[in-house]
């Protein structure tokens, strides 16, 4: 004990242990959905981890990169291993993410006072996805290439400075050495801003405190619990309650993680391509290229707008839109009430509308384009931004319930 | 919550459909525990393959996990002073293949997970005589494609027997054993029809040093040996991953009851 007041006197550990696990009362409502918050923070250790001690032997070189990665797969102990926990992680990352985001979107997560908490999210969200394009890149084979080639040749749709621009990125004309070099200098350094962005995500919500499946601030509603006469009567001390609580959660989220890792790790083409097995060739253009599975919603929507005025400009725009339009969602909603199970119909069925919206866009940017199949990408690209730009009027119309004063079991 | 999910299902169920594109495949059907099918498969590879290919990313020694000591690996297949700790490398240039075939011999430590068992399998049993090929031979599954029929002394040789499709749009409509009678029906039918030329089947020319049952086994050994090469640790990572479940769910489980136990008082 008096070891730990001689550190609290110096640093507030205590404090500090106090405020964010012990006396941090979280609603005690949270259902299974509230899982993916910590399953986040989880794959992000185990992507830094793995992929530091993939670092060891990777090497960014055009010539020897795809065969670093066969050491590392063959002939390091237990690398297969590392590099499946990493590969897999990736795709895990986003799963458990856009899992947490529907969360948001579900109960309102995303509504005064927190705002400015799904701000900081959306940010994680962008930093997560330069983390994984970038890192598409290192392995080197076809579609780590061509991918890559199709995504920065994007930004010479920009006007007037396009070439520049993607030749800044590059470092050269083509995707070469160069770009190999500073896309695994970036994304070595991501992961750690990441790291960051998630602090300070954790501390913008234990400003304004967890919302619950209910959509009630518990904070507004009566004090005192048994651990604290000030504290809200609805709210339990995250730890030890939701530590134990997330630990089942991790559980269950393992077993899914290693049933992938060990049994189908290249998730049929999903999270391992098979253009991938073999060496990028700048001479060769594979047959078909698609980004992986988590940016191809992105990816259709960008195929969906047709070239104007001589320029895929247009298509990059609605395709930067898509996702900008999120960080305005919290003033899009004009609904009385947060949570799903207080809103009526009309919000129901717009958020199922979009979750098959986004489901489908997936799955037609994994497909070569055909003209049936630009047409459904252009309907379901309507559906998508319909989704927030009619939410100031549906969310108004919308019949909803009354939300009661306490949290409900 | 419910209602939910059973729409999202049910809104996806046609994509399902869309996902197969049909390939007519045959079954490589091979067994990565059969270490002397992994063995004979190392031989044919050596003997027959490696004139052109390599697998660069593999070790000699990768075939003691099959069970073949240090002095086998040296003596059998090892040709060219390699060392059994040795990478699988050609001496054949790069330049040279790409002159001689049109294109460079890939590397073939991972053809198996780029294409699929199946697909290997299949390839080197669909080789046919046609004499507009430079290499007097073409490839129903991979049509053009540069390489020669390397394996023509096992099999024999084989030439096309041809079907004639008709063709209405991208649509098959009817299908006849000669051709005039297929020019016969698109005459008929008139515009938006037409022929086309397909390989249905083979038939032998003369007859390899194997039997088709001993060919058919040769090319599955190499199947199966590819398939082993492209990821050798492949068995070895579905062990690991039947104990490691099985912790996880003692953990899980041990999890879930310390949660209970903690939210006895909440509830």
């Amino acid at each position: 004990m008096s070891l730990m007041s001689w550190i609290d006197e110096r640093f507030p550990a205590t404090k500090v242990w106090n405020e964010h696990l012990a006396q941090y009362y979280a609603p005690k409502n949270f259902d299974s959905w509230y899982f993916f918050g910590s399953l986040a923070m989880l794959v992000l250790v185990n992507q830094i981890l793995t992929g530091v001690w993939l670092a060891m032997a990777y090497k960014p070189d055009a010539n020897l990169a795809f065969a670093s990665v066969e050491y590392i797969m063959r002939d390091m102990d237990y690398g297969w291993l590392i590099r499946y926990m990493h590969s897999t992680g990736a795709s895990a990352f986003f799963i458990v993410v856009y899992l947490h985001m529907f969360r948001g979107l579900m109960y309102g997560s995303y509504r005064k006072p927190r705002e400015l908490l799904w701000i900081i999210g959306l940010v994680i969200y962008l930093a997560m996805m330069a983390t994984a394009f970038f890192g598409y890149l290192l392995p080197w084979g076809q579609m780590s290439y061509w991918g890559a080639q199709v995504i920065v040749n994007l930004f010479s749709a920009v006007p007037f400075v396009g070439d520049d621009l993607s030749l800044w990125i590059r470092g050269d004309y083509v995707i070469s050495d160069a770009t190999l070099n500073r896309f695994f200098a970036l994304h070595f350094l991501l992961p750690f801003i990441l790291a960051a962005l998630v602090f300070i995500h954790i501390v913008a919500l234990h400003k304004v405190g967890s919302n619950n499946p209910d959509g009630i601030e518990i904070k507004k509603g009566p004090k005192g619990n048994r651990w604290s006469d000030t504290a809200p009567a609805d709210g339990i001390p995250f730890h030890p309650y939701y530590s134990v609580k997330d630990i089942f959660g991790v559980g269950m989220f393992l077993i899914f993680f290693a049933a992938v890792i060990f049994f189908i790790p290249d998730m049929h083409g999903l999270f391992l391509e098979a253009p991938n097995f073999e060496p990028a060739n700048p001479l060769k253009t594979p047959e078909h290229i698609a980004p992986v599975w988590y940016f191809t919603p992105f990816y259709a929507m960008l195929r969906a707008v047709p070239p104007m005025f001589n320029s895929q400009f247009p298509g990059v725009i609605v395709m930067f839109a898509s996702i900008l339009i999120m960080f305005f969602l919290p003033w899009l909603d004009r609904s009385p009430v947060k949570s799903i199970r207080y809103k009526g119909m009309l919000f129901k069925v717009a958020l199922a509308v979009f979750a098959v919206t986004f489901i489908v866009l997936a799955y037609l940017g994994m497909q070569p384009s055909t003209p049936t199949k630009t047409m459904l990408a252009r309907i379901f690209t309507g559906v998508y931004f319909a989704f927030f730009l009619l939410m100031p009027i549906y969310s108004k119309m919308d019949k909803t319930k009354p939300v009661p004063e306490r949290v409900t079991e | 919550m419910k209602k939910l999910i059973v729409i999202i299902v049910l809104a996806l169920l046609p994509l399902a459909g869309f996902a197969n594109e049909s390939v007519e495949l045959e079954s490589a059907n091979i067994d990565l525990t059969d270490h002397a099918a992994i063995q004979r498969g190392a031989k044919y590879f050596t003997n027959y393959c490696m004139g052109c290919h390599s697998a660069k990313y593999v070790r000699y020694k990768l075939m003691e996990n099959v069970g073949l000591s240090e002095s086998m690996i040296k003596g059998n297949l090892i040709f060219d002073g390699s060392k059994v700790g040795g990478l699988m490398k050609i001496a054949m240039p790069e330049a040279y293949a790409a002159e001689s075939f049109g294109a460079p011999a890939p590397d073939l430590t991972l053809e198996a997970r780029r294409r699929g068992s199946d697909w290997v399998y299949t390839y080197l049993k669909s080789f046919y005589t046609d004499p507009s090929r430079p290499t007097g031979v073409n490839n129903k599954v991979f049509h053009n494609v540069g390489m020669p029929n390397i394996l023509w002394e096992l099999e024999g040789i084989k030439d096309p027997v041809y079907k004639y499709e008709v063709h209405e749009g991208a649509e098959k409509v009817a299908e006849f054993d000669s051709e005039a009678e297929a020019n016969a029906m698109v005459k008929e039918k008139g515009e938006g029809f037409r022929v086309e030329k397909v390989v249905h089947g083979f038939s032998k020319r003369t007859d390899g040093k194997l039997s088709d049952e001993d060919f058919d086994q040769a090319v599955r050994d190499l199947t199966t040996y590819l398939t082993y090469i492209s990821e050798p640790m492949q068995l070895e990572r579905q062990h690991m991953g039947v104990w490691v479940l099985l912790f996880l769910v003692i953990f899980t489980v041990l999890a879930y009851l310390m949660k209970k136990e903690w939210w006895k008082d909440v509830h």
